[in-house]
């Protein structure tokens, strides 16, 4: 019973410290984001509230709750209102197989350094990412307006397009890992990250979780230019906000999702493998903000066609030579 | 060749973007750091007086005629040795685009345009700007001019009463 209670109270500790981090963790992105992306343009970004624009995350909080929380005339309003808290949930919840430490012993047990510890957690992931597209999708067809419906037909298209290529970057990994938990494939990379085992993996990966996650050059969703803000257009306040953080946490979820398959996980000499771990999750995030400084939209049929036509064939191309090469290493 | 150059394509723009990173913002800090306007700047428009110290403005009207947004308004009057001056004068700011057409329009150069641009307020009524706030105590951008220098002030005789004058005709005469 005691023992029950003590596992109970630890998950529960796992999931404040989780949770906070990285809501804090997400806020503190949109700051950097802005800010990176300014000192690119060679503008300041913002810095007039408090040092350096510290406090700009809780301002933007306070802004977006106090605003007017709108529903559109004819929209369909409870689906209306679920959307965006859809889209903040699941990725969130995506961050609880994400082991971020190796196990710790405190008080002769053993305490695994992530929330929960599924030996499917490649699937389970997955199967977040995909449930992802329904709040996008449920929201923009909610809306009850044009712009709002294309971006959410166009997110649907994407998101479900980029997934396969994205799956079939994970195979060759979890193929050298012979394992599907997260926990599992970080342990494999402690001598080699999967980076230098599998760079065509890596490439592939890194572009199909960009489209996922909606990042810039794969923005077409809320092409700004074209459909308003995409399946965002009719939200306001802190709905908007809801979507808005979903995006930042996913930023987060997609660094550490490369750094557990790709960059060999909290491993790292000298410092704590906490620190590697966040360190390798900021430079991520980092290296996506600056491709949003850096590239720009490609047109939406583009898209497809690069998705279809070269990732996919990539990635099944490297899974065969993956298989063959360890037929051949391993007999 | 054509993979070669969308990868190099690619990839550039990650270095520029990178080497902006690290160079100095071009923004100008406002209230911290001023940026100092050409002289011949438009913005807070100001009422000039000639070198003797006499106000410029003969109240001819052109300046509120040519304002665009007619925001000038004034009241004409004139002295007993015939000079003519505005009784009032209100130039209203919070209407004002800063076009500079009332100084292109001014024959005596009393309206002038000046580079102080730090006009704003949140009374409204407070960009209403009377005579006594317009006038200032120099001669503005031209330090010699003086209008009445060249014109003269009034005249010696009745008008139409001078040697090389033809009388006022009189229209009753004209009748058929």
């Amino acid at each position: 019973m005691t023992e029950l209670l003590i596992t109970l109270a630890l998950i529960l500790v796992k999931l404040g410290l989780v949770f906070g981090v990285v809501l804090g963790m997400a806020a503190y992105l949109v700051l950097a984001e802005r800010k990176i992306l300014g000192r690119m343009q060679l503008r300041y970004g913002p810095n007039r509230v408090g040092p350096g624009g510290m406090i700009q995350p809780m301002c933007d909080v306070i802004k977006l709750i106090t605003k007017e929380d709108f529903v559109p005339d004819r929209a369909d309003k409870w689906i209306f209102l679920f959307a965006p808290g859809l889209t903040a949930l699941t990725a969130l919840l995506s961050f609880a197989a994400v082991p971020f430490a190796p196990p710790l012993t405190l008080f002769g047990r053993e305490i695994p350094m992530v929330v929960c510890d599924l030996n499917v957690g490649v699937l389970y992931i997955f199967g977040l990412s995909s449930l992802a597209v329904y709040g996008v999708v449920l929201g923009g067809w909610a809306s009850n307006s044009k712009y709002s419906l294309l971006g959410a037909i166009r997110s649907l298209a994407q998101l479900i397009s980029y997934e396969l290529a994205l799956g079939l970057a994970l195979v060759p990994v979890v193929m050298s890992a012979r394992s599907f938990s997260l926990t599992e494939i970080v342990m494999s990379q402690a001598d080699w990250p999967n980076l230098l085992r599998h760079p065509l993996a890596f490439i592939v990966f890194m572009i199909a979780i960009a489209a996922e996650s909606k990042r810039t050059p794969f923005d077409m969703p809320e092409a700004e230019n074209e459909i308003v803000g995409g399946f965002h257009t009719e939200y306001s306040g802190m709905r908007f906000g809801l979507f808005f953080v979903g995006e930042y946490i996913s930023l987060i979820v997609i660094g550490a999702m490369t750094t557990v398959f790709f960059l060999g996980g909290w491993h790292g000499p000298i410092l704590p493998p906490v620190v590697w771990f966040v360190g390798k999750v900021l430079l991520v995030a980092f290296v996506f903000i600056w491709a949003r400084g850096s590239m720009p939209r490609p047109r939406y049929d583009q898209l497809m066609h690069f998705g279809w036509k070269v990732l996919i064939p990539l990635g099944l191309i490297n899974v065969i030579i993956t298989g063959a090469v360890m037929v051949a290493l391993l007999g | 060749m054509g993979l070669w150059r969308d990868i190099k394509g690619t990839l550039q723009p990650f270095w520029i973007t990178l080497g902006y990173l690290f160079k100095k913002p071009v923004t100008i800090q406002y209230p911290e750091q001023k940026r100092i306007p050409p002289p011949r700047y438009r913005a807070r428009i100001v009422l000039t007086r000639d070198p003797d110290g006499n106000e410029r403005c003969v109240a001819c009207h052109l300046c509120s005629g040519a304002c665009p947004v007619d925001c000038i308004s004034m009241q004409a009057a004139e002295d007993e040795n015939g000079r003519r001056h505005a009784a009032w004068f209100r130039i209203n700011f919070a209407r004002c685009i800063f076009c500079g057409l009332c100084a292109e329009a001014c024959p005596t150069m009393a309206i002038q345009t000046t580079p102080d641009y730090e006009i704003c307020n949140r009374d409204v009524l407070k960009l209403v700007h009377e005579k006594e706030d317009l006038l200032i105590d120099g001669c503005g951008k031209d330090e010699e001019y003086d209008y009445y220098q060249h014109s003269g002030i009034g005249v010696a005789n009745q008008r139409g009463g001078n040697d090389d004058e033809y009388g006022p005709v009189d229209p009753k005469s004209l009748l058929p």
